[in-house]
């Protein structure tokens, strides 16, 4: 009892105001073993932490008992989610949405520009991308044509459904739209992006050969022939 | 929480800060009730606290991308969460939350059943732990039920180490007090 009470004069001791943690188990191994080495030695201390033992299991079984939150919280969150503005998100990933997240990150000034005249701009002052753009087909290079229609001599061009997998960046899906000399041509349904490769004619058997090369990227998670 | 789930995090984060939905579903699902019951444990109010997990996560959202990782992501959840707490806490009058703080206390010896509940220790611990201060009930959950080591509640609560060591001591003295007037001794302090 005088022990105690020259602790409570004193102020609490180290290794004393350690105990919570120790109860916790979130004590460092050096710590830890200092607190061990106390608690053997000093009964008053080692009363404390029963005491402190208590407390911690209270504690856990208060916070237990406040049960979860309902599914509104979460119903917020996704529809808020959905008035942000969108990122390069694979699921939101769009032929206007690549361009301009390319373009934004090379000269943001620019976008204050007018459309044709920025994009035009833009295209002069990055080459890669304009080399990207121009193996697009011909329905891309005006807004006024529909991008769902490709021109004739395209349309035997072999199709695929592809999904992308999350973790997949816009420029990893360029650098393999490039590599394949493909073209977004319809998407995201239901997470599928319609791509077509070049714009000749291939066997089935390529065709094959391309879709399982593709399915071996890390970066598809699902390539099919489009119906 | 392990080192694994720590790590897978971090790699979430990553991928909710390129805009993906489903990694965020992930990390909604692992966190979102103990967020909940952090705000909730400050505010005192589900309503609010449902909003609170709403808007922290929807700032992980938006943040995503300045996440450094210095810190576990949990950490950084029970911060945004305690910062946003607070500000719902200074909306309201001071004398409100005195009085609710005193509500959770007051002596209602004179109901048969709660004066049973007092001689069971857990439920009488659990009453007073829910008279505490703010301040204090923060310190308390952060370290047993949270888990967080003395660094990491120093970083959510942005005081010194050896202030969130003190700090929990008072709180456990206060603690003490509150049960000592309940009828419960403990033989500390």
């Amino acid at each position: 009892m005088m022990a105690m009470k020259k602790m409570q004069e004193q102020g609490p001791s180290e290794i004393e105001l350690l105990l919570p943690w120790h109860a916790a188990g979130t004590l460092n191994a050096r710590d830890a073993g200092r607190v061990e080495d106390a608690l053997a030695g000093d009964p008053e201390l080692a009363r404390q932490f029963a005491v402190i033992q208590d407390e911690y299991a209270a504690t856990i079984g208060l916070n237990e008992s406040l049960g979860a939150p309902s599914s509104r919280a979460m119903q917020k969150l996704f529809d808020a989610i959905d008035r942000e503005p969108s990122r390069a998100a694979p699921a939101s990933f769009g032929f206007g949405a690549r361009i301009s997240t390319l373009l934004a990150s090379l000269s943001p000034r620019t976008l204050a520009w007018s459309a044709g005249l920025g994009a035009l701009a833009l295209m002069a002052q990055a080459g890669v991308i304009g080399a990207v753009l121009m193996r697009q087909p011909a329905s891309f290079q005006t807004a006024s044509l529909s991008m769902n229609a490709p021109s004739s001599s395209a349309q035997a061009a072999p199709r695929a459904l592809v999904r992308f997998a999350p973790e997949a960046r816009v420029t990893d899906i360029t650098a393999l739209l490039d590599t394949y000399h493909a073209s977004i041509i319809d998407g995201a349904k239901a997470g599928l992006f319609q791509l077509q490769f070049g714009d000749k004619a291939m066997t089935k058997d390529d065709v094959t050969a391309l879709i399982n090369r593709l399915q071996q990227e890390k970066i598809v998670s699902l390539a099919v022939v489009a119906p | 929480m392990s080192v694994t789930q720590a790590a897978s995090d971090d790699v979430l984060i990553g991928r909710i800060a390129q805009g993906d939905r489903l990694a965020m579903q992930v990390l909604y699902g692992r966190h979102h009730v103990r967020v909940f019951r952090f705000g909730l444990r400050l505010v005192r109010d589900e309503q609010i606290a449902e909003d609170l997990i709403s808007e922290v996560f929807l700032d992980v959202w938006r943040q995503a991308g300045k996440f450094e990782g210095r810190s576990a992501v949990s950490t950084w959840l029970l911060a945004i969460t305690r910062f946003k707490a607070l500000s719902v806490l200074r909306r309201r009058r001071d004398g409100e939350l005195d009085d609710e703080a005193a509500n959770a206390i007051e002596d209602t010896s004179d109901n048969p059943e709660v004066a049973t509940q007092k001689k069971d220790t857990s439920e009488t611990l659990r009453r007073c732990l829910s008279g505490l201060s703010p301040e204090h009930r923060e310190i308390v959950d952060l370290v047993y039920y949270h888990e967080k080591s003395v660094e990491e509640v120093a970083e959510i609560v942005g005081i010194p180490e050896n202030t969130v060591k003190t700090r929990l001591f008072y709180a456990r003295k206060k603690l003490a007090e509150l049960l000592k007037a309940a009828g419960l001794e403990r033989g500390w302090p």
